[in-house]
């Protein structure tokens, strides 16, 4: 494999309601390297500590042990803005993804500036209109036609999109993408889901990304990985992932629920 | 005549407050009780160091420094301490009540024969309350631009967006709790300000001045909405100063019916909850439709 992960996990433990009785072991001593340019699809059963593996990188949850390294550098302790410098992130719901009533190309702006001071200088959001009409353009659902529309008025496949290319408008270390087409009807989904994978792999983009789509999570990425009970149960990447059949990950589930 | 320069000069002088809580009310998305209290403050802390000699101007600016240390103590029981912000607003505005009587020595300070901002050659030429009229004209304009230069800034946009969505924010790095306080800082310390001009005008600070003056601060931000419907932001922010003027308008009129100035507090909070009940009244009585949509939408 390639050198050195440019994500490493490291014995994650992460607990919620801790020292209450209803305290609760989302993941249990995970263990994952990422390295730079894999595309990897996350599966799991409801509870299996997908969302919380996102929030536990993203800064959103504490760890209770265990190491997150990025580039080798523990990233444990920064905050989720401190974090925001390597990570884009798309959420699953399209009201969380954008501010709704700023317009595609104010939200566009603020992204451009993720990570990075914010001090006093104008916006100058005329200057960058075409660069975000070029941008906007990749996408198929007439967004480039609506960069001055407040975003609240957009269809949730457009906000989606948008939310995508705000996630990767500074090109980001790491890509979350957590189920972000899971709220779009099929053909939305279809579309957002082959211009995602279109620029992940024209960027080069490092990407995780959450799916419930059995297809999606076989036909996308070079690897795959299984989530239960707060640990990755199942990795395979390359020319493994690619001879992987549903029937076989049907199975696979269904042997976990037996169990 | 007279009596309406006095409430255009009135409406001017209190639509600073209105422009103040917009930053909070409308953009943060909260209400900031802290208000209540730093409006008294200014007052209290700018006569204060007039009758000690201190000059107008400086004394002014002193009533927005009180405001805005007023305000980081809301914003850091708020962030930092996790109290809801309507508790942490009312916890530092009961606070000010001490406060204020101790910085004034008393219950009420008079600025008879001092030196104020409005005892210069010019103001005192003109007719009488268009001395208000100028004050107030000057400073919400001044107020009222540099603010919509200020929210077309980097740092602008990414206090707009912690209002708008605290969670996308932060995921784009944008450091919300600073956001937040920053912003009750600012409409906190324009409150002072508000408070220092119109104790000056008045002639007078009372530990009382404080009271229902949110509900006249909305009041004109509704009002605004209301008649105005859908606007961009900035036109948004001139509209605060015209139903500030509206507002004072109305009470104008209401008291020409008969009322009683003691009677303002009540009229201010029927005038507010109808303006704010306007949409479900506007359907009810199949009103236009500028009336019903309000504009609560829009900002950017």
């Amino acid at each position: 494999m390639q050198n050195k992960p440019i994500l490493s996990l490291k014995n994650i433990v992460t607990t919620v309601n801790a020292g209450t009785p209803s305290e609760n072991i989302i993941l249990n001593n995970l263990n994952l390297d990422v390295h730079r340019g894999d595309f990897i699809t996350v599966l799991g059963s409801n509870g299996a500590g997908k969302s919380t593996l996102f929030n536990t990188i993203a800064g959103n949850l504490a760890i209770t042990s265990g190491q997150i390294l990025l580039n080798e550098k523990d990233i444990a302790k920064e905050t989720v803005e401190k974090r925001a410098r390597y990570l884009g992130r798309v959420f699953q719901d399209p009201k969380m993804g954008t501010a709704p009533r700023m317009t595609v190309a104010e939200n566009l702006n603020l992204a451009l500036r993720r990570g990075s001071s914010r001090n006093l200088t104008l916006r100058h959001l005329n200057k960058h209109k075409s660069h975000f009409k070029e941008l906007t353009s990749t996408m198929s659902n007439g967004l480039n036609t609506k960069l001055d529309v407040a975003t609240e008025n957009l269809s949730g496949g457009q906000r989606q999109a948008l939310s995508f290319l705000m996630a990767i408008i500074q090109k980001p270390k790491l890509l979350l993408l957590d189920e972000h087409t899971a709220a779009l009807d099929p053909k939305t989904s279809f579309q957002l889901m082959e211009e995602t994978n279109k620029i992940i792999s024209e960027q080069h983009l490092t990407c995780l990304m959450i799916t419930h789509h059995l297809d999606d999570a076989l036909k996308y990425g070079n690897r795959l990985i299984i989530l239960d009970k707060g640990k990755v149960i199942f990795d395979v990447a390359g020319p493994e992932k690619e001879k992987l059949t549903k029937e076989q990950l049907l199975s696979f589930f269904n042997d976990l629920v037996e169990v | 005549m007279s009596m309406i320069v006095s409430s255009i000069g009135q409406g001017l002088l209190w639509a600073i407050l209105g422009v103040a809580l917009f930053l909070t009310f409308r953009i943060l998305n909260f209400p900031d009780m802290t208000v209540e209290g730093t409006f008294p403050l200014g007052a209290a802390v700018t006569t204060a160091v007039i009758t000690r000699g201190v000059s107008p101007f400086l004394a002014c600016i002193l009533g927005f420094i009180a405001g805005a240390i007023a305000g980081l103590l809301t914003g850091l029981l708020y962030t930092k301490g996790k109290i809801p912000i309507l508790l942490a607003g009312i916890l530092v505005m009961t606070a000010c009540l001490s406060i204020n009587l101790r910085i004034m020595g008393g219950s009420n300070i008079s600025l008879l024969g001092k030196q104020t901002i409005f005892s210069n050659h010019f103001l005192e030429s003109l007719p009488k309350y268009f001395d208000s009229v100028f004050v107030g004209l000057v400073t919400v304009a001044v107020i009222t631009i540099l603010l919509m230069l200020f929210l077309q800034t980097e740092l602008g946009q990414a206090f707009i967006a912690t209002g708008d969505n605290p969670m996308m924010a932060r995921s784009l790095g944008i450091n919300t709790d600073s956001m937040t306080i920053m912003g009750l800082m600012l409409s906190n310390g324009i409150i002072g300000l508000g408070g220092a001009l119109i104790s000056q005008s008045n002639g007078y600070a009372d530990i009382n001045m404080g009271i229902g003056i949110i509900v006249i601060a909305l009041a004109s931000i509704i009002i605004g909405e209301v008649v105005f419907g859908e606007l961009t932001l900035n036109q948004r922010l001139v509209a605060v100063t015209l139903g500030s003027i509206i507002y004072r308008f109305v009470i104008l009129i209401v008291l020409q019916l008969g009322f009683s100035t003691n009677d303002l507090n009540l009229l201010s909070a029927i005038i507010l909850a109808l303006c704010l009940m306007s949409p479900v009244l506007g359907k009810k009585l199949r009103l236009t439709k500028v009336l019903t949509q309000g504009g609560i939408k829009n900002a950017k």
